[in-house]
């Protein structure tokens, strides 16, 4: 069985880190399972966590007043879900629903964000993978933002 | 335009050529797919994947459409409804003739792909231009390596060839499809289409890809394909600008140096990236 480092390693968001912040990562992380109907997060929920994706679906959510859950993204394995967890106040802003059985490995936010502050290159090295993962999603919503398979009048 | 030893659809590509259509069905709210055979019964039209032609709905006007499969002598052309000459095409009952002038334009190169891997990728209606490619790679499916299909619309109402999907994937084919919006009853991916290139398997340095959709959606293909580690060289995109005579002579469709109608619609994305940026170009 692979260690929680290797695995980790094969993951595309941490693809690339040295060996040593590998296992400090690592250090802060487990493997996890979630059955179909379970989340992994829920909106305005303390954001201890985040999880990168190893297998199965997950869908997120946010849930409008009157409307009910409104999903605008599904991510699979390879993705993560959460960067709340990296910046105050630390909550969850939506619901991350698994539609099909998940493995994940999930991160202690805490732990890792004493290590980041303990270890600036390593904080800075973490800080530059979310930044790619976060600015994809910008760009991502932007796109659907301005709905290009619509009539151009 | 269509090589001298092909035979066009009429007998001059300035002149509008009766097509009867055959059939008509539609695939989604708004897109209708049209058989057209030859109303004289003897015509023919040798066309390639990626080539359109200019329908002619007597009395409204005249508009460019892909065409997106059949044969020689049974064209499929599938519209989207967006305005007066599409609006007219789509009402068109069996029996009904079109005036039909073609084949015109650039096909996707499809045999310089041989022995490489393939991402073929569809934005909305983008997916009529490349259907008769991805038929192609199908019936030619050793000569390629590993072939992706990713197809982003706006909803799951919207998507389009439903059967042809279940058959490209028994054909050994990857296909992913993605909707930018969605209830939570829809069990499929959600998210935007360039979304799906990190689900590919293909090797990036061997990959050739072929879009289709609005220009926004295909500038983001591209450059997610990039960072992939896709050439540009290797990425084709097809592109739309209002067209008139479709031969080259008009200047209707000018961006910048080239003319849509005659150098593309089909261009290497190298050849027209920086002009894509350009405003009002
Ligand atoms: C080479 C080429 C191949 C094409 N192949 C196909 C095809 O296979 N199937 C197909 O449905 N269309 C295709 N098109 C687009 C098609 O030609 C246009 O949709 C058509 O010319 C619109 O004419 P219209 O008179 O119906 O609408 P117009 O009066 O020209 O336009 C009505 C409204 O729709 C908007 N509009 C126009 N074109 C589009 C578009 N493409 N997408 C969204 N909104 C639009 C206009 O801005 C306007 O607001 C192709 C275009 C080119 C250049
Ligand atoms: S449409 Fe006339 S030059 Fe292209």
């Amino acid at each position: 069985m692979k260690s929680l480092e290797e695995l980790i390693g094969e993951h595309p968001l941490l693809a690339g880190f040295a060996p040593a912040h590998l296992a400090l990562v690592a250090g802060c992380g487990s493997n996890t399972h979630y059955g179909p109907g379970e989340f992994l997060c829920r909106a305005g929920q303390p954001a201890q966590h985040f999880f990168l994706i190893r297998r199965g679906t997950v869908a997120l959510e946010l849930e409008i007043p009157g409307r009910g859950p409104f999903r605008f993204s599904t991510v699979t394995a390879g993705d993560v879900v959460g960067w709340s967890w990296l910046i105050p106040p630390y909550e969850w802003q939506f619901d991350a629903r698994v539609l099909e059985d998940v493995s994940a490995i999930r991160f202690d936010g805490a732990c890792l964000r004493g290590k980041c502050d303990a270890d600036p290159a390593l904080g800075y090295a973490l800080m530059k993978a979310f930044a790619g993962v976060l600015v994809k999603r910008f760009m991502e919503t932007r796109l659907q933002l301005i709905d290009v398979y619509g009539r151009r009048d | 335009m269509a090589a001298a030893t092909e035979r066009a659809c009429g007998t001059s590509p300035l002149l509008p050529h009766a097509w009867r259509v055959a059939e008509a069905w539609r695939e989604t709210g708004d897109v209708v797919t049209l058989a057209l055979e030859p109303a004289a019964g003897d015509g023919a039209c040798d066309w390639q994947p990626g080539q359109f032609n200019m329908l002619y709905a007597f009395g409204v006007g005249e508009v460019p459409i892909s065409v997106s499969g059949g044969t020689s002598r049974r064209l499929l052309h599938t519209i989207r409804e967006v305005g007066p000459v599409t609006r007219a095409l789509g009402a068109l009952a069996p029996g009904s003739i079109v005036g039909l002038r073609g084949p015109f334009g650039t096909a996707w190169p499809l045999r310089e792909a041989r022995g490489r891997d393939l991402v073929i990728a569809a934005g909305g209606i983008g997916l009529a231009p490349l259907r008769a490619l991805i038929d192609t790679v199908c019936r030619e499916r050793d000569a390629f390596g590993q072939v992706a299909v990713l197809y982003g619309t706006r909803s799951p109402a919207d998507q389009l060839y439903g059967p042809d999907l279940d058959r490209w994937r028994r054909a050994g084919l990857q296909v992913e499809m993605t909707v930018d919006h969605a209830d939570v009853d829809w069990r499929g991916p959600v998210g935007v289409v360039t979304s799906l290139v990190r689900r590919v398997r293909s090797d990036g340095q061997r990959t050739t890809a072929f879009l289709c959709g609005p220009e926004i959606m295909m500038r983001f293909m591209a450059r997610e394909l990039e960072q992939a580690g896709v050439a540009d060289s290797h990425v084709w995109v097809s592109l739309e600008r209002n067209m008139q005579c479709a031969t080259g002579h008009c200047g209707h469709c000018q961006l910048g140096p080239v003319f849509v109608c005659a150098d593309g619609p089909v261009f290497a994305w190298q050849h027209v990236r920086r002009l894509l940026t350009v405003r009002a170009l």
